[in-house]
């Protein structure tokens, strides 16, 4: 079965490589949405959340912020705003966003454009709050 | 002549001064590595983006002037323009500064409309406000090891000025890394967005999702903060390079005038020497004389 070729780049660096993925759960803008091999030409946007790679019977999973995702030939290509494994996700710093962008939409003196804001922090920050308790729950087991 | 302890103070201070450039020109050469690697790394996804541009803009020779997004539209007339001025933060560079300082102010003067100045970096607003040109945004601290994030806001003052018709260009000046010893000064076109006209090679009937135009319209705004974020790593690359010339030329100078200094020194401290033997015989001779 032909597999998939999966890079994952960010801005600043390659994030993830890999040529044997099986299939790729991103959070689409659109909702979740599943690539496997031999998937059409897409082009689409990603919204803040978990995407899960599948890879030699193994799940991973990284934290991922905003992004485009382009599918052709086997190969998917992510161009991320940024881009996490559980390990690199500064626990403390996730909390304190959230909190931050709790806080502020709990005040509700503020235009579309500052509410979209708080809300897009609060997603990012409740994203890798997410993944970090999966990864400790799976490890823990 | 300088009395032989007034030179050696001098080759002291000397070998001092040595000391500190020599340390200036290792920490720049660490930093220009890393500011290679981050420029070096960042290849990939500029690249990508690119393509994708590129094929999202297939279309647009074909739409209506009110149907193209508004960052990719060119304006019919040029009433002002905005000019983004990269420049280092601190001087020891050579003349890097003030070569992009010369090209800013020949971009102002030759163009024909009035120019608003957004200054990254401190030598570059310095320059500016000296000359009492008005700026409408300053940044600094960015250029030493610039991230990601810093472009963001960099970035939102050109978007918004050009939607807001407030200017209807905007062009970035920095200098481009050519070599450890060369750096050119380089102005690119940023808005309104070029898209990149390069062939390509391969063509799909790529599904857009949600369509066309929106995923167009999440990508142009990061499309011109990565060409930013490109400049300032040039820039930092740059900076420390010439940095890092500049404190190797200064090494290089302190010590050759060790050199000279000592080669002083010796000749003082012979000449002190054949004096006191001369006096010395003189004396001598002097009281056989005498007897």
């Amino acid at each position: 079965m032909a597999l998939l070729k999966l890079e994952i780049i960010t801005a600043e660096r390659i994030v993830y490589s890999a040529e044997d993925v099986e299939k790729v759960v991103i959070p689409g803008v659109e909702g979740e949405l599943t690539v496997l091999p031999r998937h059409a030409p897409l082009m689409t946007m990603i919204q803040p959340g978990i995407l899960r790679i599948g890879r030699g019977g193994q799940e991973e999973e990284l934290a991922i912020h905003g992004g485009f995702i382009e599918v052709r030939e086997n190969k998917v290509t992510i161009l991320a705003d940024a881009a996490e494994r559980a390990e690199e996700i500064d626990v403390e710093r996730a909390e304190a966003a959230r909190r931050r962008a709790q806080e502020r939409m709990a005040q509700r003196r503020m235009d579309d454009i500052e509410w979209a804001m708080a809300q897009a922090a609060l997603r990012r920050a409740l994203a890798r709050l997410k993944l970090v308790e999966r990864a400790r729950r799976r490890r823990g087991r | 002549m300088l009395s032989l302890r007034l030179i050696r103070r001098r080759i002291r201070t000397v070998q001092n001064i040595a000391k500190v450039t020599r340390a200036m020109e290792l920490v720049a050469a660490s930093k220009m590595r890393r500011a290679q690697m981050a420029a070096l790394a960042s290849r990939p996804y500029a690249e990508r983006m690119r393509w994708v541009l590129a094929d999202l803009a297939e279309t647009i020779p074909f739409l209506e002037p009110e149907q193209i997004h508004p960052l990719l539209r060119p304006r019919p007339q040029v009433r002002a323009v905005e000019l983004i001025l990269i420049t280092p933060d601190r001087g020891l560079c050579g003349g890097l500064p003030s070569h992009l300082n010369r090209e800013a102010v020949q971009f102002i003067t030759q163009i024909s409309c009035p120019v608003r100045l957004v200054t990254v970096g401190r030598k570059g607003r310095d320059f500016f406000l000296r000359f009492g040109h008005q700026l409408v945004a300053e940044f600094t601290g960015i250029t030493d090891r610039p991230t990601y994030e810093d472009v963001i806001p960099i970035a939102q003052v050109a978007m918004q000025d050009y939607l807001s018709e407030e200017v209807d260009a905007v062009h970035l000046l920095y200098p481009r890394f050519v070599s450890t010893t060369v750096q050119k000064p380089e102005l690119l076109k940023l808005l309104p967005v070029e898209p990149p006209t390069e062939k390509i090679t391969w063509r799909y009937d790529y599904i857009y999702e949600p369509g066309r135009e929106a995923v167009l319209a999440e990508l142009l705004p990061r499309y011109i903060e990565r060409q930013i974020y490109g400049a300032l790593l040039e820039a930092s690359a740059s900076e420390h390079s010439a940095r890092m010339v500049a404190m190797r030329n200064a090494t290089d100078n302190a010590n050759e005038l060790v050199k000279e200094l000592t080669l002083l020194a010796n000749k003082a401290r012979q000449e002190s020497i054949t004096k006191e033997l001369l006096e010395l015989v003189a004396g001598m001779e002097a009281l056989k004389a005498q007897r």
